[in-house]
Order: structure tokens, then sequence, then C-alpha cells
């Protein structure tokens, strides 16, 4: 075991004695206070806590509502349309303006600009005009003195809609043809004639609901008119520079008289990459016509009615495989519940396609996916981006075949996987995987987790329990990253050296609480080789690094903490030409490191260095700029190289679930995944962690439920259960695989935000072992496997009777 | 006339807020009046956390507490009233760093175990964490996993998965002790607390707290019309979601009668209605310790810190968890008014859906709770979409008193979220009335338990789904009836299961 594979092991929570020595061996340094003495050994590979944390556990880290409010700041509040579809008659409001406190409403006809978002499929109104399209749509705001006086004024306006008839359901949908984009289908080989020749067919069809954000900080805006028609916007977003640009575009400026600005979000998941944008029109638009500063922040139920989910899917799948249960044909059509507009459905459903594969090899098959449009919540981004959606679907098809054979899943799963240079090794959109690490993958963890032997205790404990009947699974994961629309994968930084010696860093990404941030000053303060604490990230500004792309697809420290570590090496090298020249040496006999700056012939501090370059007018900040290499495709047959690399993980899970009611809990999960050379250990495992049990949520409690009308009946914490405390297994161990990046990524670092979601899958498939085990059909098992799902698919089983077993 | 002034500690000092409408909550007069913008609002509904404070009080005298006689609470300050906090020291996220930097062991532990992420949450999760400091960790008890996981079962986190903020949890004890001043405390306490409320005269706006069950059954007889609050665990969402205004509200969490539990001749309960949830379900586990699993999953802690019994039970929800567990219990409600008092049985209580035989001027006083009998066989179970803090899809106490012959003497039933009211199962009861406890009588139970309601479907369950599960149930309580054990996912632990 190499040195840096102890570290990561040691800072993994849990441990083989389980988790009551979990915390002792995760144990960071003790926190620096601001004036603590600089550490001088390298920032990346380190676990630093994140760059707020001593804020935000003081109550001192602000937000946007938290920010102190100029004078005459107003508030708004959504008035939302109680009908999934309808024609708008008409709008009274006369109530509403009596109200005290109340200073206007702003409706459609308000709008300077264009009254459609600047979307790219430019099919969203800003404000509902002739036609409400689902129930919570945003029809227009009120706007008063106080936020409470906003919301209760806005239930006060009275709206005269005809209901039509409304599409609810998405093979509803498909079969009236019902879509926000058209279909796309990619195919390779002969998948008909392979599933004819196929020794073994299945067939079924799968459910898997749609997913709430659930952000703990809520959506917000605060617009500011400033002087000559210019605009400052505090947003909550993932994506600044496309706020700007909407927010522009619907007052009808021009995006250079809009700034954005975020310092932070209280969690985005994806649901503040577009769905942020909206709130920061809406205030722009009332703060326009009543020229005050406005607020907007949404009451949580509004946030669930207002903002879309991750899109549920459905499918109908037909597969071939061979004795061994080695797909030989597949042929599958996967429904998108868009909702009533395209918003990023179309590459949310790209992505889905794009891991139907998932881990393994599909030689001839054919994926059809259609857009569905819905009177529900335009469905958006949300960590993993479609990818969960088709992971999920190979998963259950591999289980499926693996119980139809009586084999076991794990012995199904490798079978399929991606070879290495036997014909086996090039995806069906014909990317070649050449990182493939699978294989060794699965097996370290098939042996750190002890699977075969748990799979015989659980067959032996399931023969001898009527009621709780165990189950256990391994599924992979292999993400693409890169977004998949290739012009976004690029990034710019400011880096800024003043003349003390200190360090301020600005780059287009956000922070969500990945700990984005923390990681681009670890990659910042080696660069310059100065202590992290000389290197402060000030807020993302679209007025600092212009036209950036969204702090989405796990990307933010692939694509900015690149551009910042350019930026720092072009001042880096200012200063090396400098010293080269002082003390008669090649620059590139100057080296930069724990803030020295050593040439041959001197050692300077960096504080002295930086004071003498600027005495000697030497450039003390830059810009920094990086685009991913390598990759491009074709956007209408869905083929060529959309990734830079794959991340790749795996998952063990067990799971218990109660014949009697159909509940389920989760015993122990066993992880190793990997991020290639990480920057900072504790963060990775943060987002491991937290993106599998937010998986887990998505696949066990949190169910989406709307009624016969349309009408979203979960639409706050008292209805929809996002996992809590008592959720997290008993056992939880996280290992990282030890190997960097083989593409050259910074510090040989690999993506992290999104590909741990997927390890949760490994929770469902558990269940649907448990199903099995207990008589029921897993196939019947729908996501999530709420206790009233898992009690239907186990059916009449004999595990439901009284006898003890 | 204007509600009078709140007066409570922070930081050491007497905070003032004068003209706090009697409906403000206590986030509101944090966040926006006093500027106090560290405690954040997730949810606006108690069920997130992100607005968790802590507040102390002199303890109740038998109330088990530290030496310097003050309780502390962890509470949702989005859906608690300003006024509820006068005469209280208060404590918010902004209030335990030291003012040379030095961060509270909460705080420091957090950031060590690398709790926090986007950090939306983390205030919520200090403050849950400094009252399990002052609870736990000043008396010299270890935070446990399970302790851990029980108290911050109210605290939502979207980003960590919850086990780094565990960790922090267990290793607070470790970093160097911080200790409130509690004698200083206790005595600034005394020199605020609020003058007694006698005065029952009053059209303008008003919050009366009064200290006596005789004023606040005055003040109800004179104020019909005041919104009568306890915990405001629910009143409280009428305030931020259902939009309501209250001009005058009549708060008995202070009346001193309405405080106690108290035993009865027969060693039965006498729970007062303004205990809170955490103390009355106490009480009820030590008569009774196979509730403790049930009482953890009602709420959430800050929940259960605020809400009180007596306002489960008069808020007549037919989802609330405590009233099919006294149904099944045999409890009885003792209501009072001016006029006097009354007694009547728990499920005479309700009337229709949220509709209960409470007069204008009568207020809960008490409920009444039997000593376990000899022989008794009681099982709580509560289903649900997620295990802790959650509202039941379906609930089911079931009490059986056995003789010596197997027979069944006395049968209480209590099912919540099965009709429009907490119900009992009158005709299972029936049914088992003096038979024989063997296993056809459970099957006919069961399927006389699945005809006896008509559930409706919803966003938590089916019609169908719950009433298959009331009778599976019956079944799971004949099988631990004969002794089987490891059939209950709510108490099976990972050692049992991989030896």
């Amino acid at each position: 075991m190499n040195a840096r594979e102890k570290e990561f092991t040691s800072a993994s929570g849990g441990g083989p004695a389980g988790p009551a020595d979990a915390g002792e061996r995760n144990l960071a340094p003790a926190t620096q206070s601001p004036h603590a003495p600089a550490s001088p050994a390298p920032a990346v590979g380190s676990s630093r806590p994140h760059e707020s944390a001593r804020a935000q556990v003081a109550g001192l880290a602000t937000y946007i509502d938290d920010l102190p409010e100029l004078k005459g700041t107003l508030h708004a509040a959504p008035i939302l349309s109680p009908v999934a579809h309808g024609r708008l008659r008409s709008v009274d409001a006369r109530a509403a303006l009596q109200l005290p406190g109340v200073r206007g409403v702003v409706l459609a006809a308000d709008i300077p600009g264009d009254p459609v978002l600047a979307t790219f499929v430019h099919d969203e109104p800003i404000f509902a005009r002739d036609t409400v399209q689902h129930a919570g749509q945003v029809i227009g705001l009120v706007v008063a003195e106080s936020v409470m006086e906003a919301r209760r004024a806005a239930r006060q306006v009275r709206l005269d809609i005809e209901a039509l008839p409304a599409v609810l359901d998405v093979r509803q949908a498909h079969a009236a043809r019902s879509y926000v984009l058209p279909p796309v289908t990619v195919r390779r080989g002969e998948p008909e004639a392979a599933l004819a020749r196929s020794p073994h067919r299945l067939s079924g069809r799968l459910e898997v609901g749609g997913q709430e954000h659930f952000y703990l900080e809520g959506q917000v805006a605060y617009a500011i008119p400033l002087e000559q028609d210019q605009w400052h916007i505090h947003s909550s977003t993932q994506h600044p520079g496309e706020v700007q640009h909407w927010v522009a575009h619907a007052l009808g400026l021009e995006n250079n008289a809009v700034t954005v600005e975020c310092r932070r979000m209280g969690g985005g998941f994806g649901g503040k990459e577009t769905q942020a944008g909206h709130m920061a029109v809406w205030a722009a638009l009332a703060a326009r016509k009543l020229r005050r500063p406005v607020k907007l922040r949404l009451d949580r139920d509004d946030d669930f009615m207002v903002t879309g989910k991750r899109h549920p899917f459905a499918y109908d799948w037909e597969v071939g495989f061979d004795g061994g249960g080695r797909i030989t044909g597949l042929k599958l059509a996967m429904l998108a519940n868009c909702g009533f507009s395209a918003d990023l459905s179309g590459p949310v459903a790209d992505r889905a396609i794009f891991h139907t594969d998932n881990a393994y090899f599909l030689s001839d098959v054919e994926i059809a996916s259609y857009r569905c449009r819905t009177n529900v919540q335009s469905h958006t981004a949300f960590r993993g981006f479609g990818g969960p959606q088709g992971v999920i679907l190979i998963e259950a098809i591999l289980g499926d075949i693996a119980r139809h054979l009586a084999l076991d899943p794990l012995d199904v799963r490798m079978r399929n996987l991606y070879g290495a240079g036997d014909g086996r090794d090039v995806t069906h959109y014909r990317m070649k995987v050449e990182d493939n690490i699978l294989q060794p993958l699965l097996s370290r963890l098939e042996q750190s987790s002890q699977y075969r032997r748990r799979r015989q205790a659980i067959a032996a404990w399931n023969a001898g329990s009527s009621v709780i009947k165990r189950g256990i699974a391994i599924t992979p994961v292999k993400f693409g990253i890169s977004f998949t629309a290739t012009f976004f994968n690029q990034a710019g930084a400011l880096v800024h050296v003043f003349t003390d010696g200190s360090v301020q860093l600005n780059h287009g990404g956000t922070e969500m609480g990945q700990g984005l941030h923390t990681k681009i000053m670890q990659l910042v303060a080696d660069e310059l080789g100065v202590p992290f604490e000389r290197v402060r990230v000030t807020a993302t500004e679209t007025g600092k690094v212009p036209n950036a792309s969204a702090t989405a697809a796990s990307s933010g420290t692939d694509l900015n903490g690149r551009a910042a570590q350019f930026a720092a090496r072009n001042i880096k090298g200012n200063l090396a030409a400098f010293v080269a020249g002082l003390d008669g040496c090649g620059a590139g006999a100057v080296s930069f490191q724990a803030g020295q700056v050593v040439s041959p012939k001197q050692t300077r501090s960096f504080d002295q260095v930086v004071k003498l370059a600027y005495a000697n007018r030497i450039q003390l900040w830059s810009d920094g700029f990086y685009r991913t290499p390598k990759i491009h495709y074709d956007k209408v047959t869905l083929t060529g190289r959309p990734f830079y690399y794959f991340s790749y993980g795996a998952a063990c899970s067990e799971v218990a679930i109660d014949a009697l009611t159909g509940e389920s809990r989760v015993l122990a999960v066993d992880i190793l995944h990997d991020v290639g050379h990480s920057i900072n250990p504790a963060l990775d495992i943060g987002q491991i962690e937290g993106g599998f049990i937010q998986g887990m949520g998505w696949l066990t409690t949190e169910q989406l439920v709307w009624n016969a009308r349309g009408e979203l009946a979960t639409h706050a914490p008292s209805t929809y259960k996002i996992p809590a405390t008592g959720d997290l297994p008993a056992r939880w161990q996280v290992e990282l695989w030890p190997e960097p990046n083989p593409e050259d990524n910074v510090g040989r670092s690999k993506a992290v935000g999104e590909p741990p979601f997927m390890l949760a899958i490994s929770v469902w498939e558990a269940i649907r072992d448990a199903v099995a085990a207990g008589g029921g059909e897993p196939r019947a098992l729908a996501a999530p496997a709420t206790a009233e799902q898992v009690l239907r698919a186990l059916g009449d089983g004999p595990a439901s009777g009284t006898t003890p077993g | 006339m204007e509600a009078r002034t709140i007066r409570f500690i922070r930081r050491g000092e007497v905070v003032s807020a004068g003209n706090v409408p009697p409906d403000r909550t206590l986030l509101e007069l944090l966040r926006e009046d006093l500027g106090a913008t560290g405690t954040k609002e997730g949810c606006g509904e108690g069920d997130c956390g992100a607005c968790t404070v802590v507040v102390a009080e002199p303890a109740e005298p038998q109330a088990s507490h530290g030496p310097g006689g003050l309780r502390y609470k962890a509470i949702n300050s989005c859906i608690r009233l300003a006024h509820s906090v006068d005469g209280l020291a208060l404590w918010t996220v902004e209030d335990l760093q030291a003012a040379d930097g030095t961060l509270h062991p909460a705080q420091e532990a957090l950031v060590r175990c690398h709790g926090s992420q986007c950090g939306f949450c983390t205030p919520g999760f200090v403050m849950s964490l400094f009252g399990m400091y002052q609870n736990h960790v000043c008396q010299g008890r270890p935070v446990t996993r399970e302790l851990a996981q029980a108290e911050l079962s109210g605290n939502l986190c979207r980003c960590t998965g919850y086990r780094p903020i565990l960790d922090a949890a267990q290793q607070m004890a470790q970093l160097p002790a911080v200790r409130v001043d509690e004698q200083r405390l206790a005595a600034q306490l005394q020199a605020i607390h609020p003058a007694a409320v006698e005065d029952t005269a009053s059209a303008g706006a008003a919050y009366w707290s009064p200290e006596r069950l005789d004023s606040l059954l005055s003040l109800r007889a004179a104020h019909p019309q005041a919104q009568l609050v306890a915990g405001c665990t629910d009143v409280g969402l009428w305030v931020t979601k259902r939009h309501l205004r209250f001009g005058q509200v009549l708060d008995l969490t202070r009346v001193e009668e309405l405080r106690r539990i108290a035993r009865v001749a027969d060693g039965g309960l006498a729970i007062g209605a303004a205990v809170t949830l955490t103390d009355a379900f106490a009480a009820l586990v030590a008569q009774r310790p196979q509730l403790k699993a049930f009482g953890e999953r009602f709420a959430g802690l800050p929940v259960r810190n605020s809400g009180t019994l007596g306002g489960n039970i008069a808020n007549g929800s037919p989802i609330g968890d405590s009233m099919p567990l006294l149904i099944a219990l045999g409890a009885r409600l003792v209501l009072a008014s001016r006029r006097g008092e009354r007694e009547l049985a728990l499920e005479d209580f309700y009337t229709g859906y949220r509709q209960t035989v409470l007069a204008p001027d009568e207020v809960v006083a008490r409920i009444l709770v039997p000593v376990p009998a000899a022989g008794e066989f009681l099982r709580a179970y509560k289903i649900s979409k997620r295990f802790d803090d959650d509202i039941s899809a379906v609930c089911l106490v079931v009490r059986l008193v056995l003789d010596a012959h197997n027979t069944i003497r006395q049968v209480g039933i209590g099912a919540g979220g099965v009709a429009a009211t907490p119900a009992r199962a009158r005709r299972t009861e029936a049914l088992l009335l003096d038979k024989g406890w063997t296993e056809q009588a459970a099957l006919e139970a069961a399927a006389s338990l699945r005809a006896e309601f008509q559930p409706i479907s919803d966003m938590r369950a089916s019609a169908d789904y719950r009433r298959q599960v009331l009778g599976n149930l019956m079944r799971r309580l004949w099988l631990e009836s004969q002794g089987q054990a490891g059939i209950n996912l709510e108490s099976l632990r990972l050692q049992e299961v991989t030896g």
C-alpha cells in the first residue's frame, strides 16, 4: 500500500470495526483561526476543512436572505395557477392590492423584453399568459413591504381559468405523441436479429419516480436597480452567466447591463441550474416596475409547486442473453416525463441514453428516447442529470437476468463488464473505454465487503426467517465526465496577487457546499507555492469571469480548477522571469514552495518578491482559461467522444425488509470509489457519502405524488421524506481507489459530484433481492421502493403468513 | 393595547422587544427585528430543523437536570411564537463562539469532522448539538451513536449524508469543555420573570401567558375568540402556511397546574396539558418501557420539546400518534372551565374531523393514563415512509390484558391514519374480549380490523395498503406475544443479523 492510499484509507469513515470508531479515523487537523501560523506543506491532497466551515458553524456565512437589505427593499411572492391545464381568462388583483403593505402586482404585460425565457428551446413563458400549463405555474407576483404581506396578498388574487384536459401520465403523453422535443434513437448492430437468436429472452416495464432537490436554502434572488438601467442581481444560482443572460433578455437590455453575484448556495444539486434564473428574472421585473430593490424568496411549499424536479422515467425493454447471463441483444424505449416545457430535458434524456450501458458492453442495442410533455412542473437538472435513469434500467435488467437464470447477480454483472482490447470496449455511442478499471475495482470490493460469505449467511437467515428478509447487491458505476453540450466545457479564472503577497481568487464556478472553492484554493496555493491561508476566494460574479458555464456535470473542479491553476501559473511565470533577471539565471530554475521563491542564487520570501516585482512594474494578476481536450460528438446521432474520461465506483449494500409491512432498512454499505488523485479526500468522501444517501432517498423514501387534478400532493418536508439521521446504515465504509486519473485532468484527480449518487442503486437492487427471497416478484417493484411498493411486490408470497419459519 | 414587551436573556444580556404582534414567530423576531440572520428558515413548518435554537428555563421540580436547575431545549423557531420566549434564556448559532474567536465544542467538532457542506442546515445542527452538550456532556453522560441519531432526527441535511455530523456529536466531549454560568443565568432569569397576568380585560392585541389555572380559565371565558396555544407546533403552521392572523393569543404553557405530571391514587399518571411531548413520553416510557422507540419516532426532538401532549389531543388531527396510544391505554381526559371540571374517555372527545366536544370557555387540563395491569401485553406500531420524524400512514396500538389461562380480560385498540379521527377499534375489541389469545383469534382480529375501517388513499399510502397493514400488524402482535424476536426492523440490529 503506498503512502497516498494509506492516507485515503485513514481519511475514510467507518472501518471494519464499524461506525463506533469511524470518527476517530476521520479527525481532520485542528481548524486554523485566521491568524494561525501557516503550514508549509502542499495543500493539494490534504483534508482541509471547507473554506467556509468556521463561518458556517458560527452562523456568520451569509446567504442571500441574510444580506443587509437596502433601503426601500420590497418583497415579492408568486401568484400560482391552481389548475394543471387551462385557459387563463383574467387576473383580478384588486383585493390583493387593497391589503396593507401591498405595493403592486407584476404580470406578463409588465415585461419590457421578450415575454418568453431565453432558454435554448424558447418554449417557456416568464409568466403564464393565455394558458396555464401546470398547477403551480407562476402567473405573476405580488410585491409588498414584507414577505408575509406579499404571500398573504398573493392568495387573494382571483384567477379566472377555464380548465382544459390535462396530460398527467407519461405513457398517456407518449401515446398522444405529446413531446417537448423530438424523439432520439441510438442504435448499434442488429438488435432485432440478435434478440431473435438469443437463447433466453426477457421483457418488462419499469417506472422510476422523480426527486425533489430539497436544497435546504430555498430559491431566492435579490434584484437591485443601479443607475442608468444597470442591474445587480444576487442569485442563489449554479449558473450566474445564464441568470445574467435571462435577466437582460427579459428586461430588453444587453448582457453588459446586468451583473450577477453568488457567494454561496445553501445546496443546489442541479435545482439551481436553470430554476434559479426564474427567481432572478421575476425579481428583476418587479424591481423594474416598482423602481425599488426587490427580493423574492419562495416559501418551501411554493418552491415545491413551482420548480422542476428529477425527471420521472418509464421504460419498456426486451433483452436477449446467453446461459451465463451475458447480454446478446437489447431493445428499449425510455419515456422521460419532462413536464410542460423543454428546460434541460434534451441533454438530460441524452445522458440517460449515454448511461444505459452503465458499466456493460452492449453489442446489439437500440435505445429510443421520448421526451414527453405533461402538465406538471418542468423537470430539470438533478445530480446525475439523466445518468441515474439510464443506470437503474440496465441494473434492473441484469438483476432480472440473474434471477431468471438462478445465477448470482454479481457474476452476471461481471460477465457483462466492458473489457479491454477484446472488442468489448466501445460504447453504444462509439466511444472507446480506454481507462477501464471495472474488473479490478469490482473484484476488490467483492473481497473487502466479503460479499460471497455474506450472501451465504443471508441465504441461511432467509431460510429461517419468515418476517424479516434480507438482500444484498453490488452494483458498479461508470460515469462520463464532461458536459455533453461540448461548448460548455470551458472555464475562466482571475487571480490577483496584492502587494502584500496575499492572493485573491475568482473563478466561474459556484459554491453549493461541494467544496469547489476549497479545492481551487488548494490548487492555486500550491501553484504559487504559498500557504493555503494566503489565498482567499471571492463571490462568483459575472463581472469578474464572464460567460462561465454552469457549475454542473461534476465538472466544477476539472474546469475552473485548471483555469485558476493557469491564471496562477501566468503570475508565477511573470515572477519567475523577474527573479531570473535579478539573479541572472533561467526562469525555469526559479521555484516556488512553502512561501519561498528559490533561485540558484538566492532564496527570497514570496512577499518580498511580490514587493520587488510591483516596484518594477511586473503584472501581479492574471486570467486563466481552460477548455477540455479530446471531446467531440455528433448531436444528431449521439456518437463520438462526449466524455473526457470516466469516473468509476461500486457499492455493496445489504438491506432487510419486513414482509408484513414492506418497510425496509439499509443495514450495511461498502463503497469503493474512484476519484483519481484526490485533491481533498475529506471533501471527496463527503461527496461520496452525501451523494449515496441522496440516491438512497430517491430509491426508498422520496416519493413524489401528484393527485388526479395534477397538484403535487407532497409539497413540503412533512409529506416528502428525504433521509434523516436514523436512515444511515449501521455499517458504512468508504474507500478511495488508489490510482490517478490517466487523463491529464487537474492534479490527476477525477470529478466526484454526481457518480456516487448512482451507487445507491445497489440499495434498490438489494431490496429486489430481498423481495425475491420473500417469494415476491422483484420485477413488480417500482422506484422508489416505499413500504407500500415493497409489500405490493411481495404479493401473497409465502412470507406473509403468520407461522414462524 | 399592544402586547407587552418581550424580555429574554441572550449572550448574558437582557434583550427587550416591544410592540411585537402576538402572532409573530420567533424566527421573524430573530431575523427581521433583531438582525440575527444566523438562524435559517428551511421549511417554515418545523420539519427540517434549520431554524433550531435553544431555550432554557428553570427546571420542573420532578425533572432530572443539572446543578444549576436549568433545562435546555432545542426548539424550532420558525413555528414558535416570539412571545413564548418571554422570560427564558435563548441561544442562537451566533451566541456560542467565544469573544476571542474560539468555537464552542459543538461547532469545533463539526468543523473537524467536515460536518458542514452547503452550511444552510448547519446552524440548526449546531444548536441541536449544543442542546445535547448541555443536557448530556455537561451532565457527564456520553453521547452515543444511538443518542445522536435520536436527538438529531429533527434536523435534515441534504449534503453530508449525516455520518460526519454524528461523528461530531460523539466527539464534542473530547474538546476543551465550555460551561454556561448557570448561577448567573438563573439570577438573570429570576430578575426578568414576567409578572403574572391577571387582567382579563383587553380589546386590543394581546398575548396572555397566565401562570395559574384560575387565571387561564378566566381569560378563556372572557376571550373565547383568542387563539389558545401550547407548544404551537401545529398552530405555528396556521401562521406560516395558512397565513392566519391572531390578534389575541392565550398561551397555557406557563400554567403551573398544567405543567405537572402527577401519580394518581391507583399509580396511574395525570399528565398536565402543558407538559411537553418529551416529558410526557418520558413518563409513559418509565411505566411502559416498550414505548421508547414509539416515543422517539414521534416527530423530531425540537417538536417534542415544544409540542405538548394536551395540544396533540386538543388539535384532533386524525394522524397524531399519541391518540391511538392513549385510546389503547384507556386514557381519560379532564376538561376544565370556570364552571368546573368534567372527565371523559379520550375517544369521546372527538366528534368529527378536527372537531371536539370542547366548549368555547373550556380547556384540556389533564390526561389520565391508567397504570399497567398485571398480564398486560402492549405494542405500538407506526408505519410511515421514513422511520424518524414522519407522520404515520398507519398507527396501531394494541393493549391486551391476559389472565393466567391466556384469556383476554381487557383489550384496547387505537388506530391512526385509518379514519377521520383517531379511532378505537370497538368491533375488534369486542371480538377479542374474553376470548382465548390464540393464533386463530389473532387471524380473526386481523380480518376484523381490516373490515372495521374505511381508510382513504392519499400521498402517504393507499387505502388498500392501510387496510392490509392493519391486519398484518395484528399478525405481528401475535408473533411477538409468542416471544418471537427479530421480526421488527425498528429493533433489528446489525450484529443480530451478522452474528
